[in-house]
């Protein structure tokens, strides 16, 4: 049964349960104590020593019942085909017991063992490395390599054989293992779903995540919109997790010498008054301007969850949209729901043509006032004016008075100043300006600016 | 100083002799039924996981986390064990800023400085007695050590819990609104059952504290805090569970109005609400119309009551128009 529980770990693993070298020492010590008798017992034991959240209690369900079924599989099988195997047993005058050497198919196929048939192919599943299978294309050639571990083709050849001989016997025999080769088929096929359901559902998806993160914003096809939400969401929420803790830090006290030692004169020189530093808490300020233009129309959508995110983490967060003007947002932002607050953004000013200045001076006029030493300025969007007049003195402006200006442009670098774009006259006045094309980048590209323009 | 108001100790068992205990559950944690029997008898009704999760933490030796809404019953968790275990609960209710000095130990610097003004005149004798300068310096050191002895210690709930004799049930609650430093500081505590203090030198429980941690998902806690525990997710429990619970909490309660009010309650967990009712207010509702020598549930009832399980005004408006429709549904 230990090689059953690290089975089982394995599986867990590939459900996205992390279970560390500490945790499987814990369950096998959780396992032994309350036993394998009971299934529900053992369930209860080994969820709470391995599943960590919520989320992972549910993975961890539907793994252990997926993986325990072979057992409860096993089990049926054996007991609704005890009665018609013996019976056919009696009728082949059971001629061939079972075999003591190596496995041998068409015996075990012709006498109905399936208890035999199941051992043989967990075998084959542990040579052909069935658990090691990581996505769901590689199901058929995996049967195959396991029906061929098993001794498909000798069967083969022994149905073929039988089926030429002139001997009536051998053709009702060909006849019968034939059938029972249709529902070896059936139950390889089965065997190798299950384990594909256990090993390869989540490694699929991780692949796929892995590319969409890479994947230019631009370049999303619609049918991989959801993943893609799914996937901004979570990296907002790390961040939102990572940025939150250092902020807390912060926060912290320490014992004030200086003052002590001052307010202990008081006393006769005894420190009976201990003062403690407080750090001031320099409240950082985002104002974020997001581009949502037809030009951007793509990855307008992201930017704008991401700034929904965002907005969840960061206290004080100023958030404006602009096409061809600018709207403040960040009332949307908190009030409505997360997908209400992009459509309802979307309508009131995307997809038109950009107008750069006209929002730069709108996002002055609104929020100049406010912008101050402690503002960092983030504008997401690609610097293309459409021949407009680009306004650099209110870009010079805003640049004086904030802490820093950082602009994410998701064109490359080398089209910055081509055509219609102002990137590159923009640029001189941002603290920093990089090219950013995909979610991955974006999560970089933001983590630095919380680490590094924030005060803390 | 002010005495610390995290700190809070109470015996296991208020109103039975720890006698008693032993005569009628020989040793509660002996299985998984006889826990669940035995927090049964003390009107804590777990569920099979729960009772798991118990047995595995006391026998394995590791802290319970505990997860869950709010109200599902995380404390009422571990001061039922308290009780069943017949060993004193030590809680620390943590928030944010709480550090060593005030969930560990602390030196009581208001009676040092005390001592030391009253011992003055001796101190100083004593010293001009000394030979050399170097010897006054030598009997100064041995005075000053006796500054930081065992009077001189105030130990926080930490400290208290693991140099209980028989053991303690130690609540750490609502762990996710303390800090991360702090968090790290409970790991090396709990792993090990010691403490290092540099003037007094290691302390070691006798006997390994049973530890709850409760979360309420402030912050997600770190992976290493998480792996040394064993993860108990207690959910909103369904209506047979409930049922059961409302009828061990409020006993007076009719059997068709518990099912109609935990009923309802259910019902109220599949709108949209801003704090969903947990098991804690269900009681508290259960308790009301009791009260209120309520037969069934009407509503005009339902109204005045409402406020007992919904926390928001939001929510109680938005619910107040739609109590025909959930009555109805409740039968």
């Amino acid at each position: 049964m230990q090689a059953g529980l690290e089975g089982f770990l394995k599986a867990l693993r590939a459900h996205e349960v992390a279970v560390s070298p500490v945790e499987a020492i814990d369950a096998h010590r959780a396992a032994v104590q309350v036993g394998f008798a009971d299934k529900k017992l053992l369930r209860d034991a080994l969820c709470v020593t391995l599943a960590k959240s919520a989320d992972e209690v549910a993975r961890f369900e539907t793994c252990f019942d997926l993986y325990f079924a072979r057992d409860r599989l096993s089990r049926a099988l054996d007991e609704g085909q005890a009665a018609e195997t013996a019976a056919r047993r009696e009728a082949i005058e059971a001629p061939r017991q079972a075999p003591a050497g190596p496995f041998d198919l068409e015996a075990a196929l012709e006498g109905g063992d399936e208890a035999g048939l199941a051992a043989a192919m967990e075998q084959a599943a542990a040579q052909v490395g069935a658990r090691e299978i990581r996505l769901q294309g590689q199901r058929s050639l995996m049967t195959r390599r396991l029906l061929d571990e098993m001794g498909l083709r000798g069967l083969e050849a022994r149905i073929a054989a039988a089926r030429e001989s002139g001997d009536a016997a051998e053709r009702a025999l060909a006849e019968r293992l034939a059938r029972a080769r249709e529902r070896l088929f059936a139950q390889a096929g089965a065997f190798v779903e299950r384990q594909a359901g256990l090993y390869a559902a989540h490694s699929a998806r991780r692949m796929r995540e892995q590319v969409l993160a890479r994947k230019a914003l631009t370049a999303v096809e619609p049918e991989e919109v959801w993943a893609m939400e799914a996937l901004t969401r979570r990296m907002a929420r790390k961040l939102a997790v990572k940025y939150a803790r250092k902020r807390r830090r912060a926060r912290r006290g320490r014992l004030d010498v200086r003052h002590t030692l001052r307010r202990s004169l008081a006393h006769g020189g005894v420190p009976f008054e201990i003062v403690w530093r407080t750090q001031k808490v320099d409240k950082p300020k985002i104002a974020v301007m997001c581009d949502v233009s037809r030009s951007v129309a793509q990855a307008a959508q992201f930017l704008l969850l991401f700034l929904y995110c965002l907005h969840e983490v960061v206290e004080r967060l100023d958030a404006f949209a602009f096409s061809d003007h600018a709207v403040a947002v960040t009332d949307t932002l908190r009030e409505e729901t997360v997908d209400d607050a992009i459509s309802l953004i979307l309508e009131r000013v995307g997809f038109r043509s950009t107008d750069y200045g006209r929002a730069l001076a709108d996002v002055f006029e609104m929020h100049g006032a406010k912008i101050d030493r402690r503002t960092t300025l983030i504008i997401l969007g690609d610097g293309r004016t459409n021949y407009a007049e680009p306004r650099l003195e209110v870009m010079r402006a805003m640049a004086e008075r904030a802490r820093a200006v950082i602009w994410l442009n998701p064109e490359p670098e080398t089209y910055w100043g081509q055509g219609d774009s102002k990137m590159d006259a923009y640029a001189r006045f941002c603290t920093v300006a990089r090219t950013c094309n995909s979610l991955e980048s974006l999560e970089r590209l933001i983590e630095d600016v919380l680490r590094k323009y924030l005060p803390r | 100083m002010a005495s610390p108001d995290s700190l809070a100790v109470s015996t296991g068992l208020p109103d039975e002799a720890p006698g008693s205990r032993t005569s009628a559950v020989s040793d509660p944690g002996a299985s998984v039924e006889s826990l669940i029997e035995g927090l049964g008898g003390i009107g804590y009704i777990a569920s099979r996981r729960i009772a798991t999760a118990l047995y595995l933490g006391l026998h394995l030796g590791k802290p319970i986390l505990v997860e869950g809404p709010a109200g599902v019953g995380k404390t009422e968790l571990a001061i039922a064990a308290s009780q069943l275990l017949g060993l004193p609960l030590i809680r620390m209710q943590c928030y944010e800023g709480l550090d060593e000095s005030k969930a560990l130990y602390e030196w009581k610097y208001g009676k040092q400085l005390l001592y030391t003004q009253i011992l003055k005149d001796h101190l100083g004798r004593s010293l001009a007695e000394a030979p050399s300068l170097a010897a006054a310096l030598e009997g100064l050191h041995q005075d000053g050590d006796l500054f930081f002895s065992e009077p001189f210690l105030e130990p926080r709930p930490l400290l208290t819990a693991l140099r209980q004799p028989g053991g303690a049930v130690l609540l750490i609650d609502e762990i996710d609104k303390s800090d991360e430093a702090f968090e790290a500081f409970l790991l090396e505590t709990l792993s090990a059952f010691q403490v290092s203090i540099p003037e007094l030198g290691v302390i070691r429980a006798a006997t390994p504290p049973v530890v709850f941690l409760t979360s309420n998902n402030v912050r997600d806690l770190g992976d290493a805090l998480k792996r040394r525990c064993l993860h108990l997710h207690i959910p909103l429990p369904d209506q047979a569970l409930e049922e059961r619970i409302v009828a061990s909490r409020v006993p007076g309660v009719e059997a068709a109005l518990r099912r109609q009010l935990v009923a309802f309650v259910q019902a109220l967990r599949a709108r949209d609400l801003r704090k969903l009712p947990s098991i804690s207010e269900t009681v508290d509702w259960a308790r009301a119309l009791v009260l209120l020598h309520v037969e069934a549930l009407d509503p005009a009832v339902v109204r005045e009551t409402l406020n007992v399980l919904l926390k928001f005004e939001a929510d109680i408006a938005a619910m107040d128009a739609q109590i025909g429709d959930l009555l109805a549904g409740v039968g």
